[in-house]
């Protein structure tokens, strides 16, 4: 139980699950050769590592914050601007990270010293304007950013597709290949340190602060520097995660990094799958970015199919743009019927 | 008989009435006077700005209202906004001829039953979310704050639903467009509009909350609900009432908005969501008179910068609010306690 | 003497905290009866729980024979109770004349009452046009008397009003109390200023831990000191 941090998923429907998932990510090249399934394996993994980090946050601080995807876009945009003005090298992605990282921290630090001395809808309303200010600011600043097309770039040459290493089992594992591992390595080990963070005594005041500030204040915890850590440390992780992401995508841009749909998209994860649960993050982004993948075609078909038929609405209501539509609904009644989400459901109940 | 000695004792000093932050927006317009180039130029800036300023007071009061009184915030209210717009369009696509005449009369003959139905549209709208989404959370706020974001996302997706994912273009009636000249600066008929519109509104609202016993009870009610409870009031029919005038008020801007910028999208509410959120953090949570002014330090701000530093415009408002935030840590007047 | 209010066996819990244990009380039609008893003995707590603004998790509240306990605030306030909560609760916002309008709920106030209340507490009449906000505490504390008596009431349920008063303001609010009781009212009165409760009150019950511990007479209790200190302890405030 070491590497799971005492925190065992406690539920055998869910430790099958995930053991399921994880072993088919692990395997995802061998198993799904092909570059789709490559890339939704990669997405998985990289959106699992962001919405623990945000699970830190919502689900164990109880703190709303909608300005997420800003530390992850820092993250995503260093490494890019790095690489791209650099070149294709090592110490790019390097130079990247050291400027990345510590910049996220300082930010989440400012916002937190600023706004977390406020209570919840103060601060969730600043983190959304702050958020929106970003967004903004990076697409206003087209010289560095590459504005609305953003950055696309070359990775080094270990990690390209044309590097070819070896064949295994007639798949041919290459750059692409080594790039995934890396991705899916670091989305792990990014998550078994949240788990680790959330078990430890500091994650402990994490939840007695969310559960009853005044009383955790009383009992001699300063609220503000825990609620401000926790921050700093979920802005750190996304940030570390947003530049696995432009290192997979060799290429980041506004709607890759900052748009508040992706806000939406983690919101939507840690909130169906479980707040404060770690796990939920994981079983989450698996049914979300699948979803999100596979089913919006089979939106699309049975939408056409409907709108062959004449039938009224339903082609609108189906059309896989409405993707979100469903979401929508299915957050709504998680937020209202399973607040501890899938994963709570499967352990059986609120816990 | 008693309190002889009692009945000298002197209030507390009067407060001295907080005039500053009304003088803000008027400082704001005096210092960017010398930066701008022809006094014609500072006219209309400043007209643009007051007329968008009325614009998002109008939807942001309704926020900060309910936020005041109920405690919830509702992070739906930009679907209101654009319910509000694309209602509107309803009436006023099938009846461009007469918006197009140059009669204001048959004008008028066509915004005003947009207006009353897209008021009465996202009233009803309001009542029904209160009931059925926001009543069962009341009091948490974290699941206040995911229920309406829900609620937002779903509103917008159904806006695509029915009325299409492209813009929808509005244009003005022919009675409201163009300009007229002050000197030598151009004024938009419809800006000047929108300043009585939202003067109005503010008034109104002042007037109701300080001459009428609704008013009374709104503001006892932002103070103290539960005393207002055991005083034999059911605060419940309030807040629904409440929240009705606000998402009715959001309805009520979105028209507007719709009909400033000529069209109608159904991104258009989670966009200006962002700059109300700002406007009433500035104006304090709970202040109708904080939200009037925030209102229109924003959109002043917003319109000489876009004219004297265009790139740094879109952030004028984050800058402002942080500013103000620096100043006065719970915005201009904070009301509540909380 | 029938009792106007009668509680049996009313347990309360807040969150997780069991405050009141099982709380059985009577407060006589027509009389005054005070609410004793230490810091914390809950004596607030069962204030509250009469008035609906905390849910009694078991027992019963009976006003006139008919059951409360679940009704709404609201719906108990119009059976008829009044209350003058231990914070005051004024609106600071609304003026002295505002807070007055709101509490006449039956419509406009009665002159002779306002008359009658401007005579106990000549400030309110003074500072009417004045924002509650800035009164003194004890001002408020007349105001959170008037709201109470400005409409005629069948039960009114008073939490520590004197607390923090200088001696000529509680003595104004006792004055008052006595002119009220001589019109018949039904006072259920918690005190911590053991002369003010010799004053006013008829009946007595002491409070511990949640339970009502001892009901007698406010004469019994007044003339025996042992049974004084025994019950209410080192927190007794016998000071003028």
């Amino acid at each position: 139980m070491m590497p799971l941090s005492g925190d065992p998923p406690r539920s055998k429907v869910l430790t099958v699950a995930l053991i399921v998932i994880v072993t088919l990510l692990a395997l995802t090249p061998f198993l799904f050769p092909g570059s789709k399934p490559l890339n939704v394996a990669a997405k998985i993994c990289i959106f699992i590592a962001l919405a623990a980090s945000y699970d830190l946050l919502l689900g164990y601080t109880g703190v709303v914050s909608f300005a997420h995807t800003m530390f992850y876009g820092i993250g995503s945009y260093g490494v890019a601007i790095a690489l791209y003005s650099l070149g294709a090298r090592w110490d790019a992605i390097a130079l990247g990270l050291v400027i990345a990282l510590p910049l996220a921290a300082l930010l989440a630090l400012l916002i937190g010293l600023f706004s977390l001395r406020v209570q919840t809808i103060f601060f969730a309303m600043i983190t959304l304007a702050v958020a929106s200010a970003f967004a903004v600011l990076a697409s206003q600043l087209s010289w560095l950013t590459g504005g609305e097309d953003g950055r696309s770039f070359r990775v080094p040459e270990l990690l390209r597709p044309g590097t070819t290493f070896f064949n295994a089992f007639g798949i041919e594992v290459n750059g692409r290949t080594l790039s995934y591992y890396i991705v899916f390595v670091c989305c792990a080990a990014l998550f078994l340190l949240l788990l680790r963070i959330v078990n430890s005594p500091f994650g402990r005041v994490l939840q007695a602060i969310r559960e009853n500030p005044f009383r955790a204040e009383a009992l001699g915890y300063r609220t503000v520097v825990h609620r401000t850590l926790a921050n700093v440390i979920a802005a750190a992780v996304a940030a570390a995660v947003g530049a696995l992401n432009a290192i997979w995508l060799r290429y980041t841009g506004p709607d890759t990094s900052l748009s508040f749909a992706i806000m939406l998209d983690i919101l939507l994860i840690v909130v169906i799958g479980g707040m404060g649960t770690m796990y939920g993050a994981i079983v989450g982004a698996t049914l979300f970015i699948l979803a999100q993948n596979y089913l919006q075609a089979l939106m699309g078909a049975v939408s056409t199919a409907a709108g062959e038929a004449s039938i009224p609405i339903l082609p609108q209501l189906l059309h896989p743009d409405r993707w979100l539509l469903w979401l929508g609904i299915l957050f709504i009644a998680s937020v209202y019927f399973f607040p501890s989400g899938i994963v709570g459901k499967l352990r059986g109940g609120p816990s | 008989m008693s309190a002889t000695e009692t009945d000298v004792g002197a209030a507390l000093p009067k407060e001295r009435a907080d005039y500053l932050p009304l003088l803000l927006p008027l400082l704001l317009a005096v210092a960017a006077f010398p930066f701008i180039p022809s006094t014609s130029t500072w006219v209309t800036l400043t007209i643009a700005g007051l007329a968008m300023g009325m614009m998002i007071f109008v939807m942001a009061s309704g926020l900060t209202l309910i936020f005041g009184l109920m405690d919830v915030l509702n992070f739906g209210h930009g679907a209101f906004i654009a319910i509000g717009a694309y209602v509107a369009t309803l009436v006023l696509l099938p009846l461009a001829p007469w918006m197009q005449a140059d009669s204001i009369w048959l004008n008028l003959a066509a915004i005003v039953p947009a207006v009353l139905l897209a008021i009465g549209v996202t009233g009803a709208l309001g009542l029904a979310f209160e009931r059925v989404v926001i009543a069962p959370v009341y009091g948490q706020h974290l699941k206040q704050i995911l229920i309406t974001m829900g609620g937002m996302i779903v509103a917008e997706q159904f806006l695509y639903v029915f009325f299409g994912p492209q813009q929808i273009p509005l244009p003005l009636p022919a009675s409201l467009r163009g300009s007229f000249l002050i000197g030598e600066a151009a004024v938009e008929k419809y800006r000047v509009v929108c300043v009585l519109v939202g003067l109005a509104v503010f008034v109104s609202m002042l007037l109701i909350l300080t001459r009428t016993k609704i008013g009374l009870l709104i503001r006892a009610g932002v103070e103290n609900t539960e005393m207002v409870e055991a005083l034999g009031y059911r605060v419940t029919r309030l807040f629904v009432g409440v929240f009705m005038a606000g998402s009715a008020l959001a309805g009520l801007g979105g028209v507007m908005w719709g009909l400033y910028r000529e069209q109608v999208t159904a991104a258009m509410g989670g966009e200006l969501l962002v700059l109300v959120f700002i406007v009433v953090i500035i104006g304090g949570l709970g202040s109708i008179t904080g939200c009037f002014i925030g209102a229109l330090l924003v959109a002043l701000a917003t319109n000489y910068a876009g004219f004297l530093v265009p790139k740094l415009a879109l952030i004028t408002d984050i800058a402002l609010m942080v500013a103000i935030l620096l100043w006065r840590p719970r915005g201009l007047y904070p009301v509540t306690s909380r | 003497m029938s009792a106007l209010l009668s509680l049996s066996g009313v347990e309360t819990h807040i969150g997780q905290y069991h405050i009141l244990h099982g709380v059985d009380l009577d407060v006589p039609d027509g009389r005054t009866t005070m609410l004793l008893g230490r810091n914390g003995a809950g004596k607030t707590t069962t204030l509250r729980t009469i008035m609906g603004l905390w849910h009694a998790s078991s027992g019963e509240i009976r006003l006139g024979g008919e059951r409360i306990e679940a009704l709404s605030v609201p719906d108990i306030a119009r059976a008829g109770i009044g209350y003058v909560p231990e914070t005051m609760a004024v609106f600071t916002d609304l003026t002295v004349r505002e807070n007055l309008v709101l509490a006449a709920r039956e419509g406009a106030m009665d002159e002779t009452r306002l008359d009658w209340i401007f005579g106990f507490f000549p400030p309110l009449k003074k500072f009417w046009l004045s924002r509650a906000g800035t009164l003194s505490g004890g001002q408020k504390q007349m105001l959170s008397f008037a709201r109470a008596f400005i409409e005629p009431r069948r039960l009114l349920l008073i939490d520590e009003p004197t607390k923090g008063l200088a001696p000529a303001i509680i003595g104004a609010l006792i004055d008052c109390l006595k002119e009220v009781k001589r019109r018949g009212a039904t006072i259920l009165l918690v005190e911590q200023n053991f002369r003010v409760a010799q004053e006013v009150g008829d009946t007595v019950s002491v409070m511990d831990n949640g339970r009502v511990i001892h009901t007698g007479t406010m004469a019994e209790l007044a003339a025996d000191a042992g049974m004084q200190h025994r019950l209410l302890g080192l927190s007794l405030d016998t000071h003028r």
